[in-house]
């Protein structure tokens, strides 16, 4: 192997902001070789995708860098350093020699130009090509990131492809430039995890059949183990760790490292836990009336002007007894959300029955429904939109309190507030104080308690966690656990996420398209699954564990 | 002038139609937004003939005073203005439909004839003010964009503030006093010289646009005049929509300069000319066009006090002229003309919009 | 809540370089505008409708600027600078009408309307929209026949100008708002206020309101300089209010088209130039909101050097690494 093809060498870099100076990174040192594929592992806020982007001279106006990224091209005849280069200089390396792949695959694309213009716009930026060979050079780079029928797709708009298809074009527009590294910033969080696998798969592809080095810019460590050769683990814009991939999950040496790989949720490891819940339980448990009984629930969103709607849920039934958790898991689109809201009225059973506490949801009034709510809490998925903004914690913590006539006035509730919020672990002086000045993690705590006031029956939890820091996520899963074993509430607990479900759930539906694949223990469904759709779902889902995961991505294949 | 001052991106444009979902496609969208002219013209026209009317007949207004009340109340029923209102309202909206707006008051003339007659010099002027309004605004809102908070930026943003901070009436003066008074480079007022006039009158079918007529006779010198006598008016009535849209483009090009496909085409190593041109340009004409459609409104606006201060003789100069006559026959016929002119625009815009964007949101 | 809180002090305080000179000459002409209306029987030499002076008798008409008449004299014998002055006392009633009038409709319509939706949502957005598309000051011209009859007394014709604006712009208030709560509405601390069982009023009023209007401040500057040119604009077309009653810029420009054929420029320019900085003000103050509200318009300073604390940017984590708060954000774009 030659040398290296990025060489990161004790960069810095400022940004100005509202709150005056940041440093985002800090005296970074870093190198990637030829054909090699190192991650740059980090939560929010470690200056991750900040460091990728020098990589290619991407950042704003208001960031002041200092140090140097000297890129190499790929067959090694010019070395240039991106932190100096300017202009014409600095377009002529972006894409020739570093290339870039984007969390959002569609605001990565334009969607006003077909997707065949926007990969030979690339090209023609820095070669003489003829409008034949351009043309040609971008159907068969698609046929290689695997868009079947490229001659006739590549004259279509972004629009008309799927997130996943839309992603490989992204990759395509990198590739077809042949680039000595690409640069994968989140290359697959925007997307569903068995998409995931196949973009995953497609990079290593690029490694493999193109020789392209790859810098990995990710927070997820299933895709570290299942891509990375190398890693660097970033904590408050500085590089804690470096080492081999396989040494890093066996042998992590920086007490960041272990705390952020501890906090990763695996598979398997909620099966005890719950199987000592379910033999705790009472003999006439499984007897007892169900908090949430639905029958054939069927949920269409009318569509308009006499179109037909949009069928979300079709023909699920499922039940959640008092004190259960039921997790709830599938896909973008598989309906799960739309579950979680019919139960808490918000949105219309148009079919079948649902029973919630004991009132049938379809066709009820918000009247009838409205004493119920006292018994039912929520919370949301992003902790960043599910506070009034204008109002303070304890304001907000305090409503359900005051609305169901148990406190006249904020300040009469305020004892009640800082018990609630003591018991999400909160000081009780964060009641003063407004929702941004918290942190997600903080925030969905408070989102908690404010879901607790009224000690409820039911608890619906829609991904609360899937908006935080896999750290974070920790704790508020642990957090979760503690108070639902306390309180003894029944809860539907939803979630992307079989790991995280598997924490905490004592049963797991799977949803996929609006119906119901598969539902049973964590062990049923997880340990051995009946359906293909669950085991393609299981095999998906990189472990953190890279011998693991190479085994499993075999099994992958297989079933693909 | 309309709220064309806001941010047409923290406005809502009008979506008049339903947001469209795949299925069905442009047809049926360009069909459902027709069929949405209707109400709109519907109610304006009711809006109108109700207001005009809530002050009494047009006969008292335009006679009021002057006449003796017996001749008054003759002059009245004769025209049926003594009848329900509700009567006289399905009668109005009958001759509407059959394209008969009345007859004026102070010069009996059909208001069709008043329309038609001086329609084509409104939209003459119009025409003018928008091909100023684009050569002037939407370069320069580029340039702005490009050099985003640089001195240039900043020249451009208040020359473009001023532009439509400045009355059109006011403009107009200011021009006429420079130009026309104290360089005498440029005629003082009306669209062509008398000479001229002549000469394209006695074409056969004169299409009433100077432009057209002048071009006919073959005349080099009657095109220069009537050149000349646009020149001004054009100016004065173009900068304040140049302004308009100058503010908008840099708005949108900014806006789409900082999504993510601009920033992936510049990783891949496209000229910054060349993102400002193709990726940043062409989405963000979309808003704008949308927005060129309610301009039509403020031009028609702009378009009334224009013509009054150049003596430019069109719907604009006819409609004060009526006003100071108090002949709201004629006044009501023109508001409600003006009116079906921009619901029709906003039509044509939204379309054209649709054309533009390939997505099949409509 | 705190002074540097306020909208605007705050706005001023966020703002830099150019973008804060076009602020503070926006707030300066605005400023001296508001000045000018308040006194003007104490700046203008003298009244708006005054012809004679007790010491030399009749002004005269057209008389070009002198020590006496600073600014000249018009056609009707009246003194420039002291209508212009008086005139922006007529321009700031009006305003200050029709802003609060149609803000207070279109406000409580445009939240009514979007929270509820229904029938009585979809009417009203049809006729929003329908006098919305319809040029404004032909509206406001029919409006000003029906009020006054085109009579023209200082209350008849500030009420004429002002009532006509405020039926113009009560359907653009009403559609921001609408469209800002149905944002609002679908937001999930409205939904988790539903969750909670609180009733539609409290929801609308303790959750909604104010969250739906935000943009107002903006929207009311730009608004008052439209007022004012809806205003100068009727008063141009022959529908002012009488020199006798009050002093207007647009009828005085008006009474001034002739002037200019004839060579006299002070009748027109002053009150014009009036206009145009009083609208230039406002709208620069309007723009400068706009763009600071918008984070991809504003403005940062650049980081004059590498500096700054990466811990601080983790000050309210207890826990390690947490989620950043605000600003950080947008440096990560990174994890979700």
């Amino acid at each position: 192997m030659s040398g290296p093809v990025v060489r990161i060498e004790n960069l810095s870099v400022s940004f100005a902001t509202d709150a005056g100076t940041v440093r985002a990174v800090d005296d970074v040192s870093l190198q990637v070789g030829a054909g090699e594929v190192l991650a740059v592992v980090g939560e929010s806020g470690s200056g991750k995708t900040v460091t990728s982007k020098t990589i290619l001279g991407l950042l704003p106006s208001t960031a002041t860098t200092r140090g140097a990224v000297v890129l190499t091209s790929k067959d090694g005849s010019s070395e240039h350093d991106v932190v100096s280069l300017r202009g014409g200089a600095l377009r002529q390396v972006r894409g020739r020699d570093a290339a870039m792949v984007f969390q959002e695959p569609s605001t990565a694309l334009n969607p006003v130009f077909t997707v065949g213009w926007q990969i030979i716009e690339g090209l023609r930026a820095h070669r003489k090509l003829g409008r034949q060979a351009a043309r040609a050079a971008a159907i068969d780079i698609l046929r290689r990131v695997g868009i079947p029928d490229p001659e006739h797709r590549i004259d279509q708009y972004p629009h008309e492809f799927s997130g996943g298809q839309k992603q490989r074009i992204v990759i395509a527009q990198a590739l077809v430039l042949d680039p000595g590294v690409i640069v994968a910033d989140e290359p697959t969080t925007a997307l569903d995890v068995t998409v995931q696998a196949e973009i995953l798969d497609l990079l290593r592809r690029c490694r493999d059949e193109f020789g392209t080095a790859i810098v990995l810019i990710t927070h997820n460590m299933g895709v570290v183990a299942d891509l990375a050769d190398r890693v660097a683990v970033m904590y408050q814009g500085e590089i804690v760790e470096q080492a081999p991939v396989r040494q890093l999950f066996s042998a992590p040496a920086h007490e960041y490292t272990r705390r952020l790989l501890d906090a990763v949720p695996r598979i398997g490891t909620g099966t005890a836990h719950a199987e000592a819940r379910a033999a705790a339980r009472p003999a006439d448990w499984a007897a007892s009336t169900p908090v949430v009984e639905a029958a054939d629930l069927e949920i269409v969103y009318p569509g308009r002007f006499r179109r037909p709607g949009f069928r979300a849920v079709d023909g699920v039934s499922l039940a959640i007894r008092p004190g259960e958790v039921l997790g709830l898991v599938g896909e973008s689109g598989s309906g799960k959300t739309t579950i979680g809201r019919a139960i808490a009225g918000l949105t219309p059973v148009s079919g079948g029955s649902l029973r919630v506490l004991g009132t049938e949801m379809n066709g009820v009034r918000e009247r009838t429904f409205r004493p119920i709510r006292r018994r039912i809490g929520f919370v949301f998925q992003d902790p960043a939109t599910s506070f009034n903004p204008l109002l303070t914690i304890a304001q907000c913590v305090a409503e359900p309190l005051i609305v169901h006539g148990r406190a006249r006035t904020v300040d009469e509730a305020r004892s009640t507030v800082d018990d609630l919020l003591e018991s999400v672990q909160l000081p009780r002086s964060y009641g003063d104080r407004f929702p941004h000045e918290l942190s997600g993690g903080q925030r969905q705590r408070a989102s908690l308690a404010r879901a607790l006031a009224l000690d409820p029956e039911l608890l619906i939890a829609d991904e609360p966690t899937s908006a935080l820091d896999v750290s974070v996520q920790a704790r508020v899963l642990e957090l979760f656990a503690e108070l639902q074993e306390s309180l003894g509430f029944a809860c539907l607990f939803i979630s992307h996420d079989l790991a995280v479900v598997d924490l905490l759930a004592d049963r797991i539906a799977v949803l996929h398209h609006g119906r119901l694949v598969e539902e049973g223990t964590g062990a049923q469904v997880l340990g051995a699954p009946r359906e293909d759709y669950t085991r393609r779902l299981l095999a998906s889902l990189p472990v953190p564990d890279p011998a693991e995961q190479e085994r499993r991505r075999e099994e992958w294949r297989a079933l693909a | 002038m309309t709220s064309t001052t806001l941010d047409p991106t923290t406005v809502d444009v009008p979506k008049s139609g339903p947001p469209k979902r795949s299925g069905g496609g442009l047809g049926r969208y360009i069909l459902i937004r027709f069929l949405l002219i209707i109400p709109t013209v519907f109610i304006l026209v009711t809006t109108v003939f109700f207001l005009m009317r809530a002050t009494g007949d047009p006969i008292t207004a335009a006679q009021g005073g002057r006449l003796p009340a017996d001749q008054l109340a003759e002059r009245i029923h004769a025209a049926g203005y003594d009848r329900p209102i509700l009567t006289q309202y399905v009668e109005y909206l009958g001759d509407l439909f059959r394209g008969d707006l009345g007859t004026t008051l102070s010069d009996s003339r059909p208001v069709t004839e008043v329309l038609t007659t001086f329609g084509t010099a409104t939209l003459e002027l119009a025409f003018y003010a928008l091909i100023v309004a684009f050569l002037v605004g939407i370069p320069l809102g580029l340039v702005a964009a490009y050099f985003r908070d640089k001195v240039p930026d900043a020249l451009l943003r208040v020359f473009a503030i001023a532009c439509y901070a400045t009355p059109v009436f006011f403009a107009g003066l200011l021009l006429k006093l420079i130009f026309a008074v104290q360089l005498d480079w440029l005629p003082v007022a009306g669209r062509a010289s008398n000479r001229s006039e002549l000469a394209m009158r006695r074409l056969d079918h004169p299409t009433g646009i100077y432009l057209i007529d002048a071009l006919r006779t073959g005349n080099g010198e009657i095109v220069a005049d009537v050149l000349q006598h646009a020149v001004l008016p054009a100016i004065a009535l173009g900068l304040l929509t140049a302004g308009v849209f100058l503010r908008l483009v840099r708005t949108n090009v900014i806006g789409t300069l900082g999504s993510g496909y601009v920033e992936a085409a510049r990783s891949r190593g496209v000229r910054e000319s060349r993102l400002l041109r193709k990726h940043a340009y062409r989405p963000a004409l979309i808003p704008i066009i949308t927005v060129v459609g309610m301009q039509v409104a403020m031009l028609l606006v702009g378009a009334v006090l224009t013509e009054t201060t150049f003596e430019w003789r069109g719907l604009g100069f006819q409609l004060s002229q009526y006003l100071q006559a108090r002949d709201f026959v004629a006044v009501q016929g023109i508001v409600v003309m003006l009116a079906i002119v921009v619901a029709l625009s906003n039509f044509v815009v939204d379309v054209i919009a649709a054309l533009i964007d390939p997505r099949v949101r409509y | 809540m705190r002074w540097n809180k306020l909208p605007v002090v705050h706005q001023l305080r966020q703002s830099v370089g150019l973008q804060r000179g076009m602020l503070v000459a926006g707030l300066i002409l605005t400023g001296i505008f508001l000045l000018a209306a308040l006194f003007a029987p104490l700046l203008a030499p003298y009244g708006y409708g005054q012809l004679r002076s007790p010491d030399t008798g009749l002004f005269g008409a057209t008389q070009p600027p002198s020590s006496e008449h600073l600014l000249g004299t018009t056609v009707g014998g009246y003194d420039v600078l002291s209508r212009v002055i008086w005139g922006s006392r007529t321009a700031l009633l009006v305003i200050v009408i029709a802003v609060t009038a149609s803000l207070f409709i279109g406000v409580l319509l445009g939240l009514v309307s979007g929270y509820f939706g229904g029938w009585l949502d979809r009417v009203l957005v049809v006729i929003a929209d329908a006098v919305y598309a319809f040029p404004s000051l032909l509206l406001a011209i029919v409006l000003a026949i029906v009020i006054s009859g085109g009579q023209s007394s200082m209350i008849g014709g500030v009420l004429a100008a002002a009532l006509s604006i405020t039926v113009v712009f009560t359907p653009q208030y009403f559609r921001v708002v609408r469209a800002e709560t149905v944002r609002v509405k679908a937001e999930a601390f409205v939904e988790s206020a539903r969750v909670i069982g609180a009733g539609h009023r409290r929801i609308m009023f303790r959750h909604v309101l104010r969250n739906a209007t935000r943009t107002l401040p903006l929207i009311i500057t730009l608004n008052a300089s439209e007022a004012i040119l809806t205003l100068a604009g009727l008063g141009f077309l022959g529908f002012g209010i009488e020199a006798t009653a009050a002093a207007e810029w647009g009828y005085d420009l008006n009474k001034a088209i002739s002037d200019v054929s004839s060579g006299v420029w002070w009748t027109a320019t002053f009150p014009g130039i009036a206009i145009v900085l009083v609208v230039l003000g406002m709208t620069l103050v309007g723009e400068s909101l706009n763009d600071l509200a918008d984070p991809r318009l504003r403005t940062r300073r650049r980081a004059a050097e590498v500096s700054g604390d990466t811990a601080s940017t983790a000050q309210t984590s207890v826990v390690p690494g947490g989620a950043l708060p605000g600003h950080a954000a947008e440096l990560e774009g990174g994890a979700r």
